[in-house]
């Protein structure tokens, strides 16, 4: 038995290069899953594909009815394309949360040395990995098929991306939460949450087309901000900067509330005894 | 049962477990009530009892998978519910009930679990328990197709990973053929002696018991309720075998003293 030796002094796990082994697992756990199967890949890729087609062709028809939009080119497909990247963002945590519910895995995740706070930063990671698979493929064929490039904005867009993807971790952080807490069950909330911010934070209209007792919450809401600041560069030109430190402001809290939440429902569910019957 | 030598600060010298007033309650039943045992160093301990016992939500309380409603429980030394990170790197678990994924190969599985346990080379590590649970040939399957026994080998393979210093299985042989179930306990056998490792099983397979187990703590509804060698439970009762011992625990049939009378 070579394997057998004196039981090894194991380390303690508590160096950084420790945590980050950690994290990079779980990474690495979802870069095999997807490998493994390319249907989850198309799957990825194929709501944003639909969408942007969907929303190119009414912004064609539009640009030729309407000055808004013929003042610049793309708007809609631009707007369609950042709230993708949000609901990548949010999906891309969410799905690798289920992905171990459906796998029944949680208990040998949890035996093992992973704090919850690692497994938080890796559903980060993996929710990037997931955006930049889900909208990249749609951006790139903007191009030739309406004549779009997102990536015109240039430097704004990628802190645009941020944002967005920071209100994606915190909304994916509460429902990583309530699936914690609620099991499967729960399932079919978490995949419909993140829409009721599609109508409130003008994705597609300005936030002054909303009545004036909804505009208040619109603007507590960081892609608000996101999407005024890119029809104020496409139509305007300007790149507004407050826009974007009330978006990292808000986006601080909102994530903060997100892990208070999912770090409370990871505690509860350790009371509960959830962590081993993470069904129904 | 007979209390254990305690050193001046309270704790068992030699002890991997050290279990006190453990209890647990799920709003109105309660699961395990005012439990205190303790493990030592080297030893394999089953845990016994009927469905419902107690045993699962005992162990989940161990590796901290489930925080007690009242107790003490020290795990290596450490205080399992302030310290558990200091321990679980030490330890591991198997369970046919939690399952590894399915759509990874083995070897995809146990890389993962190499990382989240900071093995420095995991694949090295892959090699030789391939190689000593004889599974090189599955290394490259799919987790999710592989048979009942060939899981439990890879299941074992996991738990094994971290050379843990502590090892606690849930029902480790069920639903094996008697064959791979043999080669299952003669493992886990050497491992424990070539290791000096501490083993605590639940199970319901009484031969398994008697043969795997110096100690075994017999669990009913939530209490434990008699321990000691199977040796001694059998002469206790007055019984042939451990399973006619566990029958009349279960089953309120004679209680030790009655049976030495």
């Amino acid at each position: 038995m070579t394997a057998i030796g004196r039981a090894a002094a194991v380390p303690p796990g508590y160096a950084l290069s420790d945590r980050l082994r950690r994290i990079g697992a779980m990474l690495l756990r979802n870069i095999y899953l997807m490998r493994s199967s390319w249907i989850r890949v198309f799957d990825l890729m194929y709501w944003p594909l639909l969408q942007m087609v969907i929303w190119g062709f009414i912004n064609t028809f539009l640009a030729s009815q309407s000055s808004w939009v013929l003042r610049a080119g793309g708007l809609l497909i631009g707007a369609v394309l950042l709230w993708d990247v949000l609901v990548r963002g949010q999906f891309g945590m969410t799905l690798s949360l289920l992905e171990e519910m459906w796998s029944r895995n949680f208990a040998n995740l949890f035996v093992a040395p992973l704090r919850p706070a690692e497994y938080g930063f890796a559903l980060m990671g993996l929710s990037v990995i997931r955006s930049l698979i889900g909208v990249v493929p749609s951006a790139l064929l903007a191009i030739p098929l309406f004549h779009y490039s997102i990536f015109a904005i240039g430097l704004p867009l990628v802190i645009f991306y941020a944002v967005l993807m920071m209100t994606g971790w915190a909304v994916g952080l509460l429902m990583c939460a309530m699936l914690i807490r609620f099991g499967l069950a729960a399932e079919s909330f978490a995949w419909a949450s993140i829409f009721v911010l599609a109508p409130i934070c003008g994705v597609y209209y300005p936030i002054s087309t909303l009545p004036s007792w909804l505009q208040p919450i619109s603007w507590a809401l960081p892609p608000t901000y996101v999407f005024e600041g890119m029809r104020s560069i496409m139509l305007d030109h300007v790149f507004r900067t407050d826009y974007l430190m009330s978006a990292l402001l808000l986006n601080v809290v909102y994530i903060a509330v997100g892990l208070t939440a999912f770090l409370i429902a990871f505690y509860q569910a350790r009371k509960r005894g959830q962590l081993l019957q993470t069904g129904e | 049962m007979p209390a254990p030598e305690t050193t001046g600060d309270g704790t068992v010298p030699d002890a991997v477990i050290e279990v006190k007033g453990l209890t647990k309650r799920f709003q109105t039943i309660l699961a395990v009530d005012d439990v205190s045992f303790t493990v030592r160093r080297g030893q394999i301990t089953a845990l016994l009892g009927g469905n419902g016992a107690g045993k699962t939500t005992t162990i989940s309380m161990l590796l901290g998978l489930l925080v007690p409603t009242a107790g003490t429980i020290r795990v290596l030394g450490e205080d399992m519910l302030r310290h558990r990170y200091r321990v679980l790197p030490r330890l591991n678990f198997s369970s046919p009930y939690v399952d590894l994924p399915h759509r990874l190969t083995v070897r995809e599985n146990l890389m993962v679990f190499g990382l989240l346990y900071s093995l420095r080379r995991p694949g090295e590590r892959i090699r030789e328990l391939a190689a000593d649970l004889a599974f090189a040939e599955l290394l490259e399957r799919k987790t999710g197709g592989l048979s009942s026994g060939q899981k439990t080998r890879i299941a074992l393979a996991k738990a094994l990973l971290n050379r843990p210093e502590l090892l606690l299985l849930d029902e480790p042989t069920a639903s094996l053929d008697p064959d791979t179930a043999d080669w299952v306990r003669s493992y886990l056998e050497r491992y424990a002696r070539g290791t000096g490792a501490s083993i605590l099983l639940a199970s319901h397979n009484m031969a398994e018991v008697e043969r795997l187990c110096s100690d075994v703590l017999m669990m009913k509804a939530g209490r434990i309720v008699d321990r000691g060698a199977p040796d001694e439970l059998i002469a206790r009762y007055g019984r042939q075998t451990l399973e006619d011992v566990f029958l009349d625990i279960a089953r309120d049939r004679r209680q030790p003293a009655e049976a030495a009378q």
